[in-house]
């Protein structure tokens, strides 16, 4: 009698069933494994994942809307929270929109200003996510190593801004104040220190047998497959297609320096680490490229002339006529806007990070859509994590890179 | 050779003729307009053409019009063909109250949530989809809400109604 209750409830296979019972698992939205909000329903078989189903959308704020009642120079500290491991990157990438929209040209230096803090952005976004892959799979030294250089590149945005992690960075023109002293002493410093710390982060993993051993053939998907799902970044590259922004349509004269594109071959969770690795080499490169070039250019231009949409020097407000009426009309986002429709991107940490902005003539955005890029190419992820173990599938979702804040806009 | 926005054109028109309209280069990146009926056609010529190669879409979203009747909602699809390194862009409009455009979700892999996201905000329904329903809102939700019928801010207030900083109502703000 009792055994028969028993049975009821659980199931007994036989030893040698072929018939399976599947569980539902709910991963996310708060797991500590899935560092951000993201849940996924997975289906399980033991240990095996036989499907599963993303949610996205928990810490969806409505960006797209609000811009369409805000002036430009307010929209930029909406797009520090989307990717906001490399907020510098959005920043820039909005003004350099909108510059396009409005036809200002940029002046040399501010694009290797430019340059500068978007590779510095670049690094601190991949340290981030590299370390977590391995504190996913067990490695935690790596990430506190790597936090410490994080935090000196919060440093140089700091001296530059003002700001540490959403860093409204820069202004529709160029920056809000050039660059001090301090600035470059910090930049060298980190230049100076931080290649031997990724050395050896790299030999604490590269050729780790454990992390090879949990990354490789974690979550591989093909070149066809990965375009066909809209991937664009690290993670393309590492299946093995070399595109990337700055060099298929380079902007703030990326053109004028020389790095390559570093590309994977299998695009599983390794190759992505390995890519990742060697693009912070060659952000260093880039930013010791990018600072020979800075010397070059007269030192005292920060912004473009473009009085109609950069704020005037507060000393100028209070003497001058003309100056105060820009400042007002700036401040109150009183200046009309040229109809027009542009599409623009960067190369986010992540992918290719796209702005598409319509005009038509008001003091604001008609339409602003952002091409978000992790929220492309995380629907791979059911796909990636078919039929893999549970701690594979948290090891390829740290791979990937994904930011809640990007995803749900 | 690389491929120009005058021959991409060429092509299109070739093959599609009195379906395009309003071809034009803002910024230099070749925009065009298309009839509805046409978007499934155009996507899949772009890729399978072999000087062409538009094998990968950028992004796909939607723009509400309120004033155009009868062709309230743009359908907006970025397409990029890395092999020639060009990009294009296309629209396609549909009346508000029948917004029933093909999905490119057979096509692009990618086009399933961009679809979603697009159903989400502005109601247009993806004919063909294999999983359409709303994906950032919650799906209890009644409206599209980046419809332009959805001010953002409280229309009650009157403290944003002021003459003097421009927003009279012959110079609004909001639209």
């Amino acid at each position: 009698m009792e055994e028969q209750a028993v049975q009821e409830h659980h199931t007994r296979l036989s030893q040698n069933s072929v018939e399976k019972e599947t569980t539902t698992l709910n991963l996310g939205p708060t797991h500590p494994a899935t560092h951000g909000v993201f849940q996924n329903i997975l289906e399980m078989d033991g240990e095996r994942v036989v499907k599963a189903e993303s949610t996205v959308g928990y810490i969806h704020r409505a960006f797209e809307k609000i811009a369409e009642r805000r002036p430009f120079y307010q929209v930029t500290p909406l797009t520090d929270r989307l990717n906001y491991c490399s907020a510098p990157i959005n920043n820039t990438g909005w003004l350099m929109t909108v510059e396009k929209l409005l036809g200002i040209h940029i002046p040399k230096r501010v694009d290797y200003m430019r340059i500068i803090i978007m590779e510095l952005a670049r690094i601190s976004d991949h340290l981030i996510c590299n370390s977590v892959v391995g504190v996913d799979s067990g490695a935690y030294s790596g990430f506190l190593y790597v936090m410490q250089y994080r935090e000196l590149i919060y440093e140089i945005y700091e001296e530059i801004c003002g700001s540490r992690l959403t860093t409204n960075i820069g202004r529709v023109g160029g920056f809000e104040r050039n660059f001090n002293e301090t600035v470059f002493r910090k930049i060298d410093k980190f230049l100076k220190e931080y290649p031997k710390v990724l050395k050896e982060f790299e030999k604490l993993f590269n050729r780790n047998r454990i992390f090879i051993d949990r990354t490789v053939g974690c979550g591989p998907i093909s070149a066809e497959r990965a375009l066909n799902y809209g991937f664009t970044g690290p993670n393309l590259r590492a299946a093995g297609v070399d595109y990337d922004v700055r060099v298929a349509q380079p902007y703030s004269s990326y053109e004028d320096i020389t790095f390559s594109v570093p590309v994977g071959s299998t695009g599983d969770s390794y190759d992505r680490f390995l890519v990742r690795n060697e693009e912070m080499w060659q952000s260093m490169s880039i930013i010791r490229q990018a600072l020979d070039l800075m010397k070059k250019e007269p030192d005292d231009i920060f912004h473009a002339d473009a009085p109609h949409y950069y704020l005037p020097k507060k000393k100028d407000v209070y003497t001058k006529m003309e100056q105060l009426i820009w400042h007002f009309k700036i401040v109150m986002g009183e200046t009309d806007i040229p109809p027009g429709e542009v599409y623009h991107s960067v190369e986010g940490a992540n992918g290719e990070l796209g702005f598409y902005l319509i005009s038509d003539g008001g003091r604001a955005a008609y339409r602003l859509h952002f091409r978000r890029p992790c929220f492309i190419y995380y629907q791979a992820y059911p796909e990636l994590i078919q039929g893999a173990l549970l701690s594979d599938a948290v090891i390829c979702m740290s791979s990937l890179n994904l930011i809640a804040g990007e995803m749900d806009a | 050779m690389a491929l120009t926005n005058e021959y991409i054109q060429q092509r299109l028109t070739e093959k599609f003729g009195a379906g395009l309209s309003a071809l034009e280069e803002p910024y230099g990146l070749l925009t065009f307009t298309a009839a509805k009926e046409l978007n499934l056609k155009i996507l899949q010529f772009l890729f399978d053409d072999e000087e062409l190669q538009f094998q990968f879409l950028t992004d796909l979203t939607a723009v509400h019009y309120p004033d155009k009747k009868g062709a309230e909602l743009a359908v907006v699809y970025h397409l990029h063909s890395l092999k020639n390194n060009i990009r294009l862009r296309f629209k396609i409009y549909t009346d508000i109250n029948d917004p029933k455009v093909f999905t490119a979700t057979k096509l692009y892999a990618c086009a399933n949530w961009m679809e979603r996201e697009t159903y989400d905000f502005f109601g247009v329904e993806f004919v063909g989809h294999p999983n359409l329903k709303r994906i950032l809102n919650v799906e209890e939700m009644d409206y599209f809400p980046l419809r332009k019928e959805y001010p953002l801010e409280d229309q009650t207030r009157i403290d944003k109604d002021d003459d003097m900083f421009g927003r009279g109502p012959d110079n609004l703000i909001e639209r």
